[in-house]
């Protein structure tokens, strides 16, 4: 409970200009963005080819703030669902090419550590779903994976499944700031799931009703992308829940808050 | 299975989401759509049918099955709810009928409606209900047969000619009611009364074939059949026939005294020959009065040696019975009881006139009691030019044959009033040119005749159907004096006459 009170102190102190928070969009004609995008708090993973505008707005939500990399993973486009990762750092299953990995590591800042991971379940954006503190990961993986997962990202790891669905980073979505998981799950594992996470979590949809939740959007502390499905309540549920509306990038508030929860957690 | 192992397993609350569209709070669905924001964006009967027409027949009252089959249903039955969902084709469209009902229209509307509720499952997983109304309309279209009875009601294809070749007409009443009880002419389009039977004309060949086969299951008949070409194609090798069944029906009736041909008697184990005729089914029972013998002849062995009745029941002579003595205790042969006796009898007419006894031997020990009546052959007056009697050089021939016992003085006492019970008759067509006015009553005896033997054998009735006869009123008077009762039929035995019969065959098709 603290966390959020902490929180609450923070952000009544960050001077608020208000961004667009959530921008609804499709990749060639696809409302699956989540599917094709890789975003974080500090850089963000776009699949290669395919539409000019789907990067291009990427590109203009983000461009002065984080990186906008254009890329493949192991030669598809389906990079969201293959990586998983965070501001510390991203993990690229075993089926990279190391020209992608080397492209990746050139083009992502300095301080973000990328990992490729030999782990038979090679979707690891399907398997992880993280945020820069905690990562929830699919019962099966190795424990070597999980070592790493805590260590390149930086994370607490817990082994979890969402409504019954083991595929936790398909069926939820969350960044920082909150959380948006499979309209299925019941009360009890919302109010378990947010314990963990420290994050208040809410069930819900997108894509005018998916629940795979993680392929249609992807989100960050301060913006989310959706598929153009997406319906003005789903929207607006996404907007309150990941606090978009209060929300702008600073490092500064970054770090104290890193610093903060490192200090209590 | 978990709890059940004594596992601890948390309580799941199922939690609620915003509908996608409108955003109520709703429990999560396959679809996260609240039901009416479903319902508006899509609706299942969609591409379903909604109208469809049925061809249907006033005349005969059926709709077609397209391509050629016709179903008979009535308005609001299940046939008709089956035929119409037919139509529908739901199952094709991957739709799963939950319920039909009919809602209620005029008949002569020429609409029937129907109320459909279907399921169908839609957007991942989701499964939506919706009702539908789908309005059939009755196209009138008379069917091919509808239309060639219309055009011409005599055209018929097939014609049976029943023949008897009889003095009376007492087996084509009785093979009247069977051929009712058993509906063997329904699809007869015309039957016609004839000088020694009966015509029925079929508008098909196999409904012709059916009937002489029903014929030959009651009656010893032997029949042929003829067929003339009425028209044909030689291009598409069609051709058209009118076919005509003789059918015949062996000249012996129950009651007939016969002398058997000597072939047919050696044939019998030297039977007779002079015997009774005691049934007739598609087989003739005989039995030989003086010893009690029985014998079947089917129609095979009946037409292969063709034989006449000596003497007919017309000719029957009303005996009075003046002692009994039995020979033999009474025995059960073929179904029915007869006891050999000697007897005294005296005919009616000479009865105080003069002395005439005759000493005679006869079957019906058990039924006689001195001062009874009976019927039998007077062959002692019976000036008979049989040939078949000549054949027998030493036959001795008895004086009287008595063949059943008489109730007529009994009888004469209920004379005009009606019967308990009625029998159906056929809708036949009688040639009036044909016919005088003796002929009227000559029938209407008969029929009379033919009544009462219905009501002195249970075993005639076995198969036909008697019906209540409304206007009897049993009298007052009916008091029961006599110790032995005339032969009746009883109640129970009786139908209810339905009253759902078409206006062609009402109340005055009935004969009393």
């Amino acid at each position: 409970m603290f966390v959020f009170f902490l929180r609450q102190f923070l952000f009544i102190s960050v001077p608020d200009f208000v961004f667009v928070m959530a921008t609804r969009l499709q990749f060639e004609n696809n409302c699956e963005v989540g599917v094709f995008s890789k975003l974080t708090n500090a850089y963000c993973l776009v699949a290669i080819g395919g539409s000019e505008s789907f990067y291009s707005t990427f590109e203009s939500e983000l461009a002065d703030v984080i990186p906008v990399v254009k890329t493949s993973i192991a030669g598809t486009r389906i990079i969201g669902r293959l990586c998983a990762g965070n501001k510390d750092g991203l993990l690229v299953p075993h089926t990279t090419t190391d020209q992608e990995l080397q492209h990746l590591r050139n083009s992502l800042p300095d301080q973000v550590v990328v990992q490729r991971i030999e782990e038979k379940l090679s979707a690891l954006g399907n398997c992880i779903a993280c945020n820069d503190h905690v990562a929830l990961a699919h019962t099966d993986l190795d424990r070597e994976t999980e070592e790493i997962i805590a260590d390149v990202l930086g994370v607490e790891v817990f082994r979890q499944t969402i409504a019954g669905n083991i595929l936790v980073g398909s069926y939820c979505a969350f960044s920082n700031r909150g959380g948006l998981v499979h309209p299925h799950t019941s009360i009890e594992d919302l109010d378990e799931l947010s314990t963990l996470l420290q994050v208040p979590l809410v069930a819900g949809t997108v894509n005018r009703g998916s629940e795979v939740i993680a392929a249609g959007m992807s989100v960050n502390d301060w913006t989310a992308f959706c598929g153009s499905d997406t319906t003005a309540t789903e929207l607006s549920v996404i907007e309150s829940v990941f606090k978009l509306r209060e929300a702008r990038p600073s490092a500064i508030v970054d770090e104290m808050r890193k610093s903060l929860i490192d200090s209590y957690v | 299975m978990a709890e059940e192992a004594g596992m601890f397993m948390v309580h799941q609350t199922i939690g609620s989401v915003l509908c996608c569209k409108c955003g109520i709070p709703m429990q999560p669905n396959a679809a996260n759509m609240c039901v009416k924001c479903l319902r508006s964006e899509v609706d299942i009967t969609e591409g379903l049918k909604k109208n469809a027409i049925l061809v249907h027949c006033p005349e005969c009252d059926t709709y077609l099955d397209p391509p050629s089959t016709r179903i008979r249903a009535q308005l609001e039955s299940r046939e008709l709810l089956a035929f119409c969902l037919k139509k529908l084709k739901l199952k094709p469209a991957g739709v799963n009928l939950v319920n039909a009902e009919f809602i209620w229209t005029e008949p002569h509307s020429k609409r029937i409606k129907l109320r459909v509720r279907v399921q169908k499952e839609v957007l991942n997983g989701a499964i939506l209900e919706q009702a539908y109304v789908v309005e059939y309309v009755q196209q009138e279209h008379m069917c091919d047969s509808c239309t060639r009875v219309q055009a011409n009601p005599d055209q018929w294809v097939a014609a049976v000619q029943l023949r008897q070749h009889v003095a009376h007409r007492r087996t084509f009443f009785y093979l009247e009611q069977l051929i009712l009880k058993h509906d063997a002419a329904v699809r007869a389009i015309k039957i016609k009364q004839m000088d020694h039977g009966i015509d029925f004309f079929f508008g098909n060949r196999s409904h012709g074939v059916k009937f002489v086969e029903f014929v030959g299951k009651v009656a010893p008949v032997r029949s042929r059949s003829d067929k003339q070409l009425v028209s044909h194609d030689t291009k598409s090798n069609n051709y058209n026939y009118k076919y005509t069944f003789s059918v015949e029906i062996s000249p012996i009736c129950r009651e007939d005294l016969i002398c058997l041909p000597p072939r047919v008697a050696v044939s019998l184990g030297n039977l007779g020959p002079l015997v009774i005729c005691t049934k007739v089914t598609n087989s003739i029972a005989l039995l030989d009065p003086f010893t009690l013998r029985h014998c079947f002849l089917d129609a095979d062995q009946y037409w292969r040696t063709p034989f006449k009745s000596l003497l007919t029941s017309r000719q029957l002579v009303e005996y009075i019975v003046f002692d009994v003595d039995f020979i033999s205790p009474e025995v059960n042969i073929g179904g029915s009881r007869y006891a050999l006796a000697d007897a005294q009898v005296a005919r009616v007419s000479d009865f105080g006139k003069n002395d005439t006894i005759f000493n005679i031997k006869t079957h019906l020990g058990h039924l006689l009691k001195p001062g009874d009546y009976a019927l039998g052959y007077d062959l002692h007056a019976a000036n008979s030019n049989d040939m078949e009697l000549d054949k027998y050089k030493n036959l001795v021939i008895p004086e009287v044959i008595l063949v059943k016992k008489s109730y007529e003085e009994k009888r004469q006492r209920k004379r005009g009033k009606p019967r308990s019970w009625k029998l159906k008759s056929l809708n036949m067509e009688v040639d009036e040119t044909t016919r005088g006015r003796g002929d009227q009553e000559k029938s209407n005896s008969e029929y009379e005749q033919f009544l009462r033997d219905l009501e002195e054998n249970p075993e005639l009735r076995f198969n036909m159907s008697l019906y209540r006869n409304k206007e009897y009123q049993p009298s007052e008077m009916a008091s029961m004096t006599d110790g032995e009762d005339m032969p009746s039929i009883p109640l129970e035995e009786l139908l209810a006459d339905l009253e759902i019969t078409d206006a062609e065959d009402e109340d005055g098709d009935m004969r009393a």
